[in-house]
């Protein structure tokens, strides 16, 4: 199993999402967060003074899959989310140890 | 903490002293006002809809501070000291309104003394009935005057706070506002509108350029010097659709103030009306486009900041000027503000926080000696500028800037230290960088 984590900009998600329910996704977690990487800060304006701020707004999206799914989902994610200009973000995948559904105590692939 | 409050007992004590004076000053005129309603009626003068006009515009100017003046400020602050920027004008009104009726009204004024300050004959209202009726405003009861009176000092005081937010104690903030209500707001007010010396010499302040303004303006840069910068230069506002709403309370409240300084319902709070709203929009359209061309971007904090830039300006002059003087006014403020707060104080480096003196400073200074070029005899028969051939009252504006700016900075200064001296100015660093909500009250503006 596979968690897959993807930073996308925040309006790309309807896309993701809908073309990540085509492919038969059922649930996903999506965040709110800032940060940064080589697209470094943008930049606010007060009163005429300009701010560097550092911390950009973008979404993560988080999703649970099987192994022989992931690359789908990635390449997906991939297709939906990008603009081919900077700050497009980032995807992330990491190896699962195990999954639990809370109300009904399956485990593994049967909780996803 | 301790010296703060033994500080709030001895004025306290005054206070009473003053009560006590103000019995021994009311006994003898006693007969005289309780057979006032035999002998003589409620007087003529009093005019239904003039007093209607001031009870209503005197609720509007109280609206400015609270909420207008505390949401646009306390929505510019930081959001770990929205709170701390709010609680700086509501204590303000609260403190103020106390000191108004206590000793503010007759020292600002009461019966001239040599071009100074007010009598003190007034203390706690003494002789004040419900059929009074006070010299400057003939057709209202006096008590509706001594209220709309006590509005402006409030806001002044209040004005001032936002040079200051993010890094002054609590206390020495309320400390600040008895002592600077006192000492810098009650003489120039004397001065200017209650018979002292500027009156005398023709000073035109209709509604607060001169007492208000660059009172409350330079007030706040000198502070601010003195306070120091703060550790966090940034002016991030925590929520902007607070400081707009914020804005658009201050400029619906500031009819009351500018018409309502006309002291009854007539065509010149007409005038005074429609100048303030003509110069507050274009200023903040002026403020707009320039921000426009120099940061590429026209900003709504800009347009705010361009209305209240209007709204003071075009205070001194508001029932003095014709509709060209205002739409000059309103372009001028809002350009010169923007240039003030964007280009001059970032190369001086002064930490005026919230722009109390860039916005109220400058553009009030500017609206005061505009009043002076356009004032329209037409409009107001007592105010006859430049344009309209008499120079001497431009001089004479210049004159009743510059003693204010004085005086205002001596007096600030003085009061600052102190207040350095008996209960410190700053907070220290790990309160200031935690933020002065928890620090100063122990709540926070936002638990989402």
């Amino acid at each position: 199993m596979k968690k897959i984590e993807a930073i996308i900009k925040p309006f790309k998600l309807d896309e993701v999402k809908d073309a990540l329910n085509d492919i038969g996704i059922q649930g996903m977690t999506v965040t709110e967060v800032k940060g940064f990487g080589r697209q470094k800060g943008h930049v606010e304006l007060y009163r005429g003074a300009e701010y560097d701020i550092a911390f950009i707004p973008k979404l993560k999206i988080e999703v649970v899959v099987t192994d022989t799914m992931a690359e789908k989902v990635v390449s997906t994610i991939i297709e939906k989310a990008k603009t081919g200009k900077i700050g497009d973000g980032k995807i992330f995948v990491s190896t699962l140890e195990d999954i639990v559904r809370i109300r009904t105590g399956e485990t593994g692939e049967a909780a996803i | 903490m301790r010296r703060l409050l033994s500080i709030l007992m001895i004025i306290g004590l005054l206070g009473f002293a003053g009560l006590a004076f103000a019995e021994d000053q009311a006994q003898p005129l006693s007969p005289t006002l309780v057979e006032q309603p035999a002998t003589a009626p409620a007087p003529l003068k009093i005019d239904t809809g003039d007093t209607a006009w001031m009870i209503v515009a005197t609720a509007f100017v109280m609206l400015m501070t609270i909420p207008g003046l505390a949401l646009f400020y306390g929505g510019l602050s930081k959001r770990k000291d929205t709170l701390n920027t709010i609680a700086m004008s509501f204590v303000t009104f609260c403190i103020v309104s106390v000191l108004w009726v206590v000793y503010g009204y007759t020292f600002a004024f009461g019966t001239d003394i040599s071009g100074i300050i007010g009598s003190p004959a007034k203390i706690l209202l003494a002789g004040v009935g419900v059929n009074s009726i006070a010299d400057a405003a003939k057709t209202i009861p006096e008590y509706i005057f001594i209220v709309y009176q006590l509005t402006f000092a409030a806001i002044t005081v209040a004005l001032a706070s936002g040079a200051y937010i993010e890094r002054m104690k609590f206390s020495a903030w309320v400390l600040f506002s008895i002592l600077w209500m006192t000492l810098a707001y009650l003489p120039i007010a004397h001065w200017v509108w209650g018979g002292g010396f500027l009156a005398r010499l023709g000073a035109l302040d209709f509604a607060g350029g001169t007492v208000v303004h660059i009172n409350a303006g330079i007030a706040a840069l000198v502070g601010a010097l003195i306070l120091g910068k703060r550790r966090e230069m940034t002016l991030i506002p925590n929520n902007l659709t607070l400081v707009v709403t914020g804005a658009g309370l201050l400029w619906f409240g500031w009819f009351g103030f500018n018409a309502g300084s006309a002291l009854a319902a007539n065509g010149l709070a007409g005038a005074a009306f429609i100048n303030t709203n003509t110069a507050t929009a274009v200023a903040a359209v002026a403020w707009m486009l320039t921000e426009w061309m120099h940061s590429k971007k026209p900003t709504v904090l800009g347009l705010a900041s361009g209305a209240v830039a209007g709204l003071v300006a075009i205070t001194p002059a508001a029932g003095f000027v014709n509709i060209t003087g205002a739409l000059i006014i309103g372009i001028a403020a809002g350009v010169v503000s923007f240039l003030s707060v964007a280009v001059i104080k970032p190369k001086l480096g002064y930490d005026d926080t919230l722009d109390a003196f860039g916005i109220h400073g400058v553009a009030g200074t500017l609206g005061a000696i505009l009043t002076g070029v356009f004032a329209d005899p037409s409009i107001n028969e007592a105010g006859k500028g430049l344009l309209y051939g008499n120079p001497g009252q431009l001089w004479t504006q210049i004159i009743a800037a510059g003693v204010t700016i004085v005086y205002t900075a001596v007096v600030t200064v003085i009061i600052f230290m102190i207040i350095k001296v008996f209960i410190g100015l700053r907070v220290d660093v790990e309160e200031e960088i935690e933020g002065l909500d928890e620090s100063q009250h122990g709540e926070k503006a936002y638990n989402l």
